[in-house]
């Protein structure tokens, strides 16, 4: 890691409630560079509220606070919501988990591309249509002039999310974050999304942020994993090394999945230790 | 107890008429587990379909502890065969509590006495008597795939087709519902179908494992061949690959 892009310190998101704040991310710190970082962890411990506290996409009463956060030479913290918005694709873009959800569906693809296009670059429209074609090429869409004219329901899952990586990276950005990008796509076509992704990502020089509750998936992708439980980061470790995880936390996760040829009668179960909310990390 | 010789089931009609599957022959005895992998619209969840009589099946023969099904099943065959579907969420009714959930097929099945039969299925997928008036909204997900399968078991059936039951879980939930489906073919001695993406899912509940695509029942294997990757299809291989996680010189174009 040679320069930092991103350093976030003591970020923390809070939902006001009846019953009290609840406390969706709670003082996580981290740094990304020219990298590949995973989030694991089960549903509800923070790991995509992390990200999109990140692109300032915490929906009011939600508050975002953090000692620091870092992108480049801006500060997000004084942030105001026009200026994220200029930010959002330009320098930070996000990939979720559902195409059909997240594409437009009364707009060609193409034509989606293109608009995120004329959004941050000054472009004509010839223009803007020729940068769609090179990037639907770029993630290796076979026949760009035919797909480009294709609405979002006439695109498969796969090719959907093709789609939108190429519209996320047609700005340009430094950042991605990646929210569950394969959990919606069928096995054999995750591993080839992921390969374009990442292809793209290293060829460019960009961070990438993979959220994922898949453990195998992010050991075997990114370069280094953030643990995290009930809005807390446990563990931060390199991804080759998380079969070598010292908490207890992720050694209950990982020992709870299936193994191919290793079978057991029974599969120990995740013991919770309350401990795990507060003690220092 | 499972039986499919040449059956097929087709949706639409003229034109437009879909083979979503084709001409597929399996066994599965009793006590036993057969898994079912493929990709999306490989046509398994349809063969499940077509077993528990939700949708019927055009050509070949369904046969169920010796008994061929009919396109008009009597209420006794259906008692027989219950599913699990992937999201518990979807599947229970939001407006309606455990108990009317699981007080529905005792009623339609004619069994009677409810208020034995309620706490008994609950108590059997290891819920307590504090679930049993409680909606959907108010159990965690594992708890609402427990009353998906206490609604399945109620009326003891001979059989238990299972779709993707633990996709929509996490990792740790997983393992308690894995571990329940374990023991309850242990204890009650089900037959058990289930379809999954997930080869280390299968393999860990499953004996036997048939591989589908096209709508076509490609080969049969057992989990021990697939652990050793002795697979014959190149589809089955693509997939054993793509579980064991990221590997991108497995990628081409």
């Amino acid at each position: 890691m040679t320069d930092t892009l991103l350093s976030v310190r003591n970020l923390r998101v809070v939902y006001p409630g009846d019953d009290g704040d609840f406390h969706a991310v709670r003082d996580v710190s981290f740094t990304l560079g020219r990298e590949r970082l995973g989030i694991v962890g089960e549903s509800g411990s923070g790991k995509s509220t992390t990200g999109r506290a990140i692109m300032g996409l915490v929906a009011a009463p939600g508050r975002i606070t953090a000692d620091e956060m870092r992108l480049g030479d801006l500060d997000l913290t004084r942030m105001n919501e026009a200026g994220f918005r200029k930010l959002r694709g330009k320098r930070i873009a996000m990939v979720l988990q559902d195409p059909k959800y997240s594409l437009d569906p009364v707009m060609t693809v193409g034509d989606q591309i293109a608009e995120t296009h004329r959004q941050h670059v000054n472009a004509g429209r010839k223009a803007a249509r020729h940068a769609a074609l090179e990037m639907l090429e770029a993630v290796q869409i076979r026949d760009p002039e035919r797909v480009y004219g294709l609405y979002p329901h006439q695109v498969s899952g796969g090719m959907g999310q093709r789609v939108m990586i190429a519209m996320m990276l047609i700005a340009g950005p430094d950042i991605l974050i990646a929210d569950e990008p394969t959990s919606a796509l069928d096995v054999t076509v995750q591993t080839q999304v992921l390969a374009i992704m990442d292809n793209l990502v290293r060829s460019r020089g960009m961070g990438l942020i993979l959220v994922s509750h898949n453990l195998h998936l992010v050991s075997s992708f990114c370069d280094r994993v953030l643990v995290m439980y009930a809005g807390r980061v446990l563990e931060t470790c390199a991804a080759g090394d998380l079969a070598n995880a010292k908490h207890p936390y992720t050694r209950g996760l990982l020992a709870a999945l299936p193994e191919l040829g290793h079978r057991r009668a029974e599969l120990p179960q995740l013991q919770r230790d309350p401990a795990w909310l507060e003690g220092p990390l | 107890m499972i039986v499919l010789e040449h059956a097929s089931v087709y949706y639409g009609a003229g034109s437009k008429r879909v083979a979503a599957v084709r001409d597929v022959s399996l066994r599965v005895a009793e006590g036993e587990a057969f898994g079912l992998v493929g990709e999306s619209g490989s046509g398994k969840s349809t063969v499940l379909r077509a077993i528990a009589g939700l949708i019927p099946h055009a050509q070949g023969v369904v046969r169920l502890a010796g008994h061929d099904m009919g396109a008009r099943r009597p209420t006794e065959s259906r008692r027989m065969a219950q599913m699990v579907f992937q999201d518990p969420y979807g599947s229970l009714h939001p407006n309606q509590t455990v108990d009317q959930t699981l007080s529905m097929p005792i009623a339609i099945h004619k069994l009677g006495d409810a208020d034995r039969r309620v706490p008994a299925a609950l108590a059997e997928v290891g819920l307590g008597r504090e679930h049993r008036f409680r909606y959907p909204h108010q159990l965690s997900g594992g708890q609402r795939q427990r009353v998906a399968i206490a609604r399945a078991l109620i009326l003891q059936p001979r059989i238990l087709l299972l779709d993707e039951p633990t996709s929509a879980l996490d990792v740790s939930v997983q393992a308690e519902i894995l571990n329940l489906l374990t023991r309850l073919r242990r204890e009650l001695g089900l037959t058990m179908l289930m379809v999954s993406h997930d080869l280390a899912v299968i393999a860990h509940l499953c004996e036997r494992i048939g591989v589908m695509s096209g709508g076509e029942l490609l080969e049969t294997t057992t989990a021990n061949a697939l652990a050793a990757g002795n697979v014959s299809h190149p589809y089955t291989q693509a997939l054993l690959r793509s579980n064991q996680g990221f590997d991108a010189s497995g990628v081409t174009g």
